[in-house]
């Protein structure tokens, strides 16, 4: 934290940004996301009432940009969780400035990347089938296959984040509602204050609970990029079919949502005044933890190709020249010079500390993990064992747009969050300052 | 030390949600009576205080956790650990029951020839599940735990309570407590360092949420249950008008089966009778032993094509493509597709027979061709796969499989007797 800030100037700084009339340039931005939303929308009912051919996927890319999507978004969403629990646990008090922005990151990731295994399935309406229930053909579900497992661990994912994400919120929806002044907001916001009025008997059982979740959501976390991979990794096709995939997949999970949490926060602190509470020493401390998982990236890449040679698999040798050499080196290449490359930039500290050039990094670390899912994706599947059954991808227009889309969906709820909701967890901020912790002496 | 200030003015008091909130009449017994603190650090030297003169019904209010108060305050450890402990334990148990049950009682599913229940590839939704139960309960516990949702609370009525949430630390004290008396305890609040004590007035009845929230959550629900029980009743209910099909899938397929009707000819017909002069495939009638392996009906029991070497071979090797994978290459029933579905216990396999049974052997030529070309029992049908010559070519090799497992001395040319012996 920067300046003289205390109790009431907190409170008054982020409860600030929801408060005052909404900015013109909020309504821009607004805009621009919302009609990407709108393109989304309309090319998943197009999806829905033609059917899947309308993407590019087709035999032997049965997964296609759909899944590419997926495994990004939900990557992206484990910063957030990370910075919330990970450092939570580790008494990192950094964190409290971007938490509360991290997680809600992870909600609207997760919401993204639920769509397109939803709407992958093809007939929608029948979504319900991956779900154990008693039904009259008197089916389960096999619990051995890892799209299973990624149902479960997608929606415990989702759920846990958005209560983890409410619980934190609650005193500060509290504060919203004892500074509104007219009754729409009260009651708006009272009403999912839950009735919060500060008690310490509250705050015990707050603070424990809190703390559980925490430690819940760590091990989650880890467990969630793990059985995505395992999508891949238990298939036996070659360049998917490694025990490296867990860890590695967790490596690049964390280093793409730092690289989000940075894209989005840079413009935000600056848009919404933030710059005392969300500091150049958040954003460097961030820019480290990109540059290590970065490294972690490389290590894999390097990794994959050592095991290609170290198998004497010809199949998995093949998959990996084919992924540098063959029709798709361009996404490789993009990959490799954006994540492996580029974030070593942070090893000075003027790159570290400049925003624009973090940003820019950071956007390069965005589409480099894109392509990194491209490449996972697309190229071991365009060529497997039989050169007979090879074939190449071609997104369609409707792939295009879903991509897009899911940003517009993104950015569309990550506005509405700036908005309505407190950006910055104030309660934990106090608790953090200095002042605050003048009665643990005293008390006790 | 101020003085109390005036209780509020009604309709002023943040309240859980909305006001409607009035100050206490002259002489009524207050609710609550609430004191501001001006740093945390004297709330919890107040907060010690209190609890020595002997309250119980009290607390503090905070804008953030205060360390130090739980132990002045003497709150003990709150039992949500436990909760948690025993909602992820059942998680567990659940994950683990269902993944039991669905598929190794239910409905086995033997994937692979693993056993129907292994623990390792039940680990990940058992571990999720862990997660999720104590997840809930952590969340949930807490809001149980702490009687939220509470909307209504007397502390509510006061305006200067809004800082509880910003900057402000208060105490109150419950009208319930047995030690409470309006006057002493606002004496007992100042002298601990309150620079404000005010009372709260009896909550007024009527709740604090605005009846129409009631309304539009009722009629919420009500509109939320009405398309499934649309569903449930069109189920249920016979009728005379067709179901409603909103989902089509590929139920409707713009195509003829055999019998329909048709407008496109002029007889109605969908089906088209043969061309002239031409035989439907499996229909030519001129020579009925090659093409049926029956003379009027019954199997025949020679052959009827030219048993040649050169056939011989061919049969042999449109066995070992066709036949050999089930009868085994011997035929002795042994092909790989059967051993392996033994060794998956395959519930409903039928194993291929032996080609050198007894009743196998004494079937004439006829009857293997037409079980080729039909199929038996699980066997399918090979006809429309195998052309007529080759099926007979097969035929042959049978018969000379047979031949060499139940073969005699004199079936030797001489010449290789010798290397018998």
């Amino acid at each position: 934290m920067l300046g003289r800030q205390d109790l009431g100037s907190i409170t008054q700084t982020v409860s600030a940004i929801v408060e005052r009339p909404t900015p013109r340039a909020w309504y821009v931005a607004m805009a621009l996301s919302l009609s990407l939303t709108l393109v989304l929308a309309a090319s998943v009912v197009y999806l829905i009432i033609t059917g899947v051919g309308v993407w590019g996927n087709n035999m032997p890319m049965a997964w296609g940009w759909p899944i590419v999507n997926f495994v990004f978004w939900i990557g992206i969403g484990h910063a957030g969780t990370l910075i919330s629990a990970i450092l939570f646990l580790f008494r990192q008090k950094w964190r409290t400035s971007i938490n509360r922005a991290a997680e809600a990151m992870t909600v609207f990731a997760v919401a993204c990347a639920g769509l397109f295994p939803a709407i992958h399935v093809g007939r929608i309406w029948l979504v319900y089938w991956l779900a154990p229930y008693p039904n009259q053909m008197r089916l389960w579900p096999n619990f051995r296959s890892p799209l299973v497992w990624d149902m479960v661990a997608i929606s415990t994912y989702g759920m846990v984040s958005v209560l983890f994400w409410y619980l934190g919120m609650i005193p500060d929806l509290a504060t919203l509602r004892d500074r509104a002044t007219d009754w729409r907001r009260r009651l708006a916001y009272g009403l999912l204050a839950l009735g919060w009025r500060g008690s310490a008997r509250h705050w015990h059982r707050y603070e424990r609970g809190y703390l559980l979740l925490a430690a819940l959501a760590t091990p989650l976390v880890l467990s969630v990029h793990s059985v995505v991979s395992c999508d891949f990794a238990v298939a036996v096709l070659p360049g998917w079919h490694t025990t490296l995939f867990p860890p590695y997949f967790v490596a690049g999970a964390i280093f793409s949502g730092f690289g989000m949490v940075v894209t989005l926060l840079v413009p935000a602190r600056a848009f919404f005044g933030l710059k005392d509470l969300i500091t150049p020493r958040h954003l460097e401390n961030m820019n480290k933890i990109i540059l290590a998982t970065s490294c972690m990236v490389a290590y894999s890449y390097s990794i994959e190709w050592f095991m290609a040679w170290y198998s004497g698999n010809s199949y998995e040798q093949f998959a990996h020249l084919n992924r540098a050499l063959g029709p798709y080196a361009w996404a490789y290449w993009t990959m490799l010079v954006c994540n492996a490359v580029v974030p070593h930039l942070f090893w000075f500290k003027r790159c570290r500390t400049t925003p624009w050039i973090m940003w820019i990094v950071a956007v390069l670390v965005n589409v480099g993990m894109w392509m990194e899912r491209f490449v996972i994706v697309i190229t071991s599947l365009s060529r497997d064992f039989l050169p007979s059954s090879w074939g190449l991808f071609r997104p369609t227009l409707v792939d295009a747009a879903m991509l897009a889309g899911s940003f517009g969906l993104f950015f569309t709820l990550f506005l509405l969050f700036c908005r309505f909701v407190p950006m910055v967890a104030m309660a934990e901020l106090k608790a953090v300052l200095p002042a605050a912790h003048q009665p643990a002496g005293s008390g006790g | 030390m101020r003085s109390a200030e005036q209780p509020s003015v009604p309709g002023e008091g943040t309240a859980g949600v909305a006001s409607s909130r009035r100050g206490p009449a002259e002489g009524e017994q207050p609710a609550a009576l609430l004191a501001e603190f001006p740093t945390a650090e004297a709330m919890v030297e107040a907060a010690g205080g209190l609890r020595r003169a002997g309250y119980r019904k009290w607390d503090a209010h905070s804008p953030f956790p205060v360390h130090g108060l739980e132990r002045a305050m003497g709150i003990r450890p709150t039992r949500l650990p436990w909760l948690v402990l025993l909602a992820g334990v059942a998680g567990a148990a659940a994950a683990i029951g269902l993944q039991w049950w669905t598929n190794a009682v239910d409905y086995p599913m033997r994937i692979s020839g693993k056993p129907l229940f292994s623990l390792p590839a039940n680990i990940p939704v058992a571990f999720e599940l862990v997660i999720l139960f104590s997840a809930l309960a952590a969340f949930f516990g807490v809001l149980a735990l702490n009687r939220m949702p509470q909307f209504g609370h007397a502390v509510f009525a006061s305006p200067r309570f809004r800082r509880a949430s910003s900057d402000g630390f208060f105490l109150s004290v419950e009208a319930d407590d047995p030690q409470f008396d309006a006057l002493r305890t606002r004496q007992l609040l100042e002298s601990l360092g309150a620079t404000a004590v005010e009372a709260c007035p009896q909550p007024a009845g009527g709740g604090t949420v605005p009846g129409a929230v009631y309304w539009i959550v009722a009629t919420s629900i009500v509109l939320a249950l009405m398309p499934p029980l649309a569903v449930a009743w069109y189920r249920a209910v016979p009728k005379s008008s067709p179901r409603i099909h909103p989902i089509s899938d590929m139920d409707f397929q713009p195509k003829y089966k055999a019998q329909s009707a048709s407008g496109l000819f002029a007889d109605g017909r969908a089906m088209r009778p043969a061309l002239p002069h031409t035989v439907a495939r499996g229909r030519w009638p001129a020579d009925e032993a090659l093409y049926r392996g029956t003379r009027e009906g019954q199997p025949v029991g020679r052959f009827p094509l030219p048993v040649t070497m050169e056939l011989m071979r061919r049969g042999r090797q449109r066995y070992e493509i066709y036949c050999a994978a089930c009868h085994g290459l011997a035929g002795d029933g042994d092909g790989m597709v059967s051993l392996r579905a033994l060794q998956r216990e395959e519930p409903n396999w039928v194993p291929p027979v032996a080609l050198h049974e007894e009743r196998i052997r004494r079937q004439p030529v006829g009857q293997l061709f037409r079980t080729i070309t039909h199929g038996v029992r699980t066997m399918p049908a090979y006809g429309p796969q195998i052309p007529v010559e080759d099926r007979w070519a097969i035929v042959l090799y049978v018969r000379a499989l047979q031949r060499s497992q139940h073969a005699r001395l004199e079936d030797v040319p001489e010449e290789r007797r010798e290397q018998l012996r």
